[in-house]
């Protein structure tokens, strides 16, 4: 019982409640104090090691990821990468189904566009190709997926461990299958596929070299808020992600609902690997979802599940990322100060939503104190 | 016999980072926290104590390599633990999601250790890689007399102090655990922070002591990385997945340290065993390396459709508690 009087004698400082409401203007507030605070404290971080003044720095990060008109389209590219992962991560997460093998789903159905490209580009013609791009890709998603489902609605698995698991597994795969389509040989890397005859690659749409990426992506987020708003699937979604108790009591069929969510959302990852392999790099490599499938695990939960808010924020991140690797090489530094800036501003994001739920209050002064 | 001799020896090597992450891992989820930020802790652990030998050694005329261990041992300890603490101050004290809090401790911490690592020696003025000798040295320092008998000495004493330090703390984190009273209020947390709190135990201390000591541990494996296993430098991702490695561990090894032990020789040993296995390909050695996660993988079906009790994961694992959502 000593434990009681400690806690009684120190009575905090403040009080903490949980909101009954908050206002959209206040919540979005809050969000924007935590990102100036975070923008502070990177806008330290950067000059204590280059040196240079905040300001500088800024007109830096900006005219590295907007500055020049290539910059602008690799930013913009890496925008929507970062949201088709997270977009495809949505139904899983709201259901309480820890997917964090999102980048091992973007590898397989990268590496399942890149087979296609290899093997069927140079002789089929390209919309064919690509249409089997798209179907190989969703389905090698859809694969990697289902195992953990599988066994998590059967014997409940803890899917958190397993999907992290078949991450490694996926690159592991990567790297056997480079052995055999390695170019030139010995160089262990893949090069560009079909260079010559861009068999397989995603064409140009609007003139623009990212136009299909940019609609499907698009498309899939759009579908995404009203599969997730307005259908009979999404709302199961929903329930089952409330209470699977409350799911079973009210007639879903919770292990179907949590196989078919995350064939859904292993598909839609393994669609993003094709966007990656076909529509951007061309090449495959242990390194093309590139942390990615974690980053939008955190990009699909800050923005509360809402495709329309995951734009913004991974247009943020993004766009501090680019901005962070241009200052990186401007001072001959190596670009991971860009995950270090990343680092940051999820801290402070993360940290930020304790004070969207909760209220801090200040004690009255030291009124308890005496009561005891 | 030569072959076997160094194939265990080079297992050793291997698998000694894993241990020390796997076992802070391990302390860390039984306190109801999944800290998925352990692989970017490994990570700041080990470029801290780099920067730390570093700094001395450029600042010492003539470097003694155990003050050099001192420090980089302490900076280690100290970086790690807040790394920790970071993770506890988000998770426990501001209530945020573990797998999103863990996942940017990744993040950043590999960031961290990969811009520093590459970094630090053209920030400080000097040119090429990052290297530290003298600290490296005194880390590897092997048993004096007890290596030199043969065999034996090769087999078991020829390795630095954080190998035996290693298994030490796998031992006394095992025998904590299970044998001790606060042991005891520790795993009542981590499987049910409600219980343990109407019993009196003050679950937020318990969380924030546990997973920050953890991962002070597990920062100790990033620190045998750099300094006993690469000899005092740095390779951007060199460390590579051994983070993940060890939360795999953590399931083979079903949350018992003991376990652990073996299980890192293990996966230590999967991990080249592809060098020592003749008749592999290029190609096939890679499936060879895919060995320990699928291993994993499998323990974790097996366990869970057996559902024995005392192999289960904490089960309030990877939840926050809050006393007032009851």
């Amino acid at each position: 019982m000593l434990n009681d009087h400690e806690v009684l004698a120190k009575e905090p400082f403040f009080r903490i409640t949980k909101r009954a409401h908050i206002s959209n203007l206040k919540s979005w507030g809050i969000r924007l104090i935590a990102v100036v605070l975070s923008l502070i404290v990177c806008a330290f971080v950067i000059m204590a090691i280059t040196g240079e003044n905040p300001f500088n720095v800024y007109l830096g990060i900006i005219d590295g990821a907007i500055g020049k008109k290539r910059r602008l389209w690799v930013t913009i590219r890496e925008t929507l990468t970062l949201l088709i992962i997270a977009v495809g991560l949505t139904p899983a997460f709201k259901m309480r189904f820890w997917n964090i093998g999102a980048e091992g789903q973007v590898l397989m159905g990268g590496l399942a566009t890149a087979a296609v490209m290899i093997y069927l580009g140079p002789t089929l013609p390209n919309g064919i190709v690509l249409l089997l791009v798209f179907m190989a890709s969703i389905l090698a998603g859809l694969l990697w997926g289902i195992m953990p489902a599988y066994f998590k609605s059967k014997y409940n698995t803890n899917e958190t461990l397993f999907t992290l698991m078949l991450n490694y597994v996926a690159m592991q795969i990567v790297t056997f299958c480079i052995v055999f389509w390695e170019k030139p040989s010995g160089s262990n890397t893949v090069g560009i596929i079909n260079g010559a005859n861009e068999g397989g690659w995603l064409p140009k749409l609007f003139g623009l070299d990212y136009g299909w990426s940019l609609v499907i992506v698009l498309l899939m987020t759009v579908g995404m808020y009203v599969y997730m708003k307005f259908s009979k699937h999404g709302y199961e979604i929903a329930v089952v992600g409330e209470s699977q108790n409350t799911a079973r009591y009210v007639g879903i069929d919770v292990k179907k609902v949590i196989m078919r969510t995350m064939m859904i959302s292993g598909g839609i990852c393994g669609l993003a690997g094709a966007i990656i392999v076909s529509g951007a790099s061309h090449t495959i490599s242990t390194s093309t979802a590139g942390g990615r499938g974690f980053t939008a695990i955190i990009v699909a939960w800050m923005s509360k599940f809402n495709p329309f808010v995951m734009i913004l924020v991974s247009a943020f991140l993004v766009f501090m990322q680019q901005g962070a690797i241009q200052i990186a090489s401007q001072f001959g530094l190596n670009e991971n100060a860009s995950d270090i800036i990343t680092g940051i501003i999820l801290f402070f994001l993360i940290g930020s939503e304790f004070f969207i739920t909760y209220k801090v209050e200040r004690t009255k002064a030291k009124k308890e104190a005496t009561a005891k | 016999m030569t072959i076997l001799m160094t194939f265990i020896q080079k297992a050793i090597g291997q698998s000694i980072s894993i241990l020390f992450g796997a076992t802070g891992e391990i302390i860390t989820e039984k306190s109801g926290n999944l800290n998925l930020g352990i692989p970017g802790i490994m990570y700041m652990g080990g470029i801290a104590g780099l920067m730390a030998a570093f700094f001395y050694e450029r600042a010492s005329a003539a470097p003694i390599g155990f003050i050099g261990l001192l420090l980089s041992f302490a900076a280690t300890l100290i970086v790690s633990a807040l790394g920790g603490l970071l993770f506890c101050f988000l998770t426990v004290t501001l209530h945020a999601n573990q797998n999103v809090v863990g996942l940017s401790l990744t993040t950043f911490g590999i960031g961290f250790g990969n811009f520093f690592g590459g970094s630090i020696s053209k920030l400080a003025g000097g040119v090429g890689q990052i290297s530290v000798a003298t600290t490296a040295s005194a880390y590897r320092a092997d048993i004096p007399v007890l290596s030199k008998i043969p065999v034996i000495g090769d087999l078991l004493f020829s390795y630095g102090f954080l190998t035996y330090l290693s298994i030490i703390v796998a031992l006394v984190i095992g025998r904590f655990l299970m044998h001790t009273r606060k042991g005891l209020n520790l795993r009542s947390v981590g499987e049910d922070p409600a219980t343990a709190d109407a019993a009196g135990i003050n679950v937020t201390r318990y969380k924030y002591i546990a997973t920050t000591v953890g991962a002070a541990i597990a920062g100790l494996g990033g620190l045998y990385f750099v300094m006993e296993y690469l000899g005092g430098t740095w390779t951007n991702n060199g460390f590579g997945d051994r983070g993940w490695l060890a939360i795999a561990l953590v399931i083979l090894a079903l949350w018992k340290p003991l376990n652990a032990i073996w299980g890192s020789l293990l996966f230590g040993s999967l991990f080249i065993l592809y060098i020592y296995t003749p008749g592999l390909t290029r190609a096939t050695q890679e499936l060879f390396k895919m060995l320990p996660y699928v291993i994993t993988i499998v323990v974790l079906v097996i366990t869970s459709k057996r559902d024995k009790l005392e192999n289960q994961p904490p089960s309030s694992l990877g939840e926050s508690y809050y006393r007032e959502d009851r």
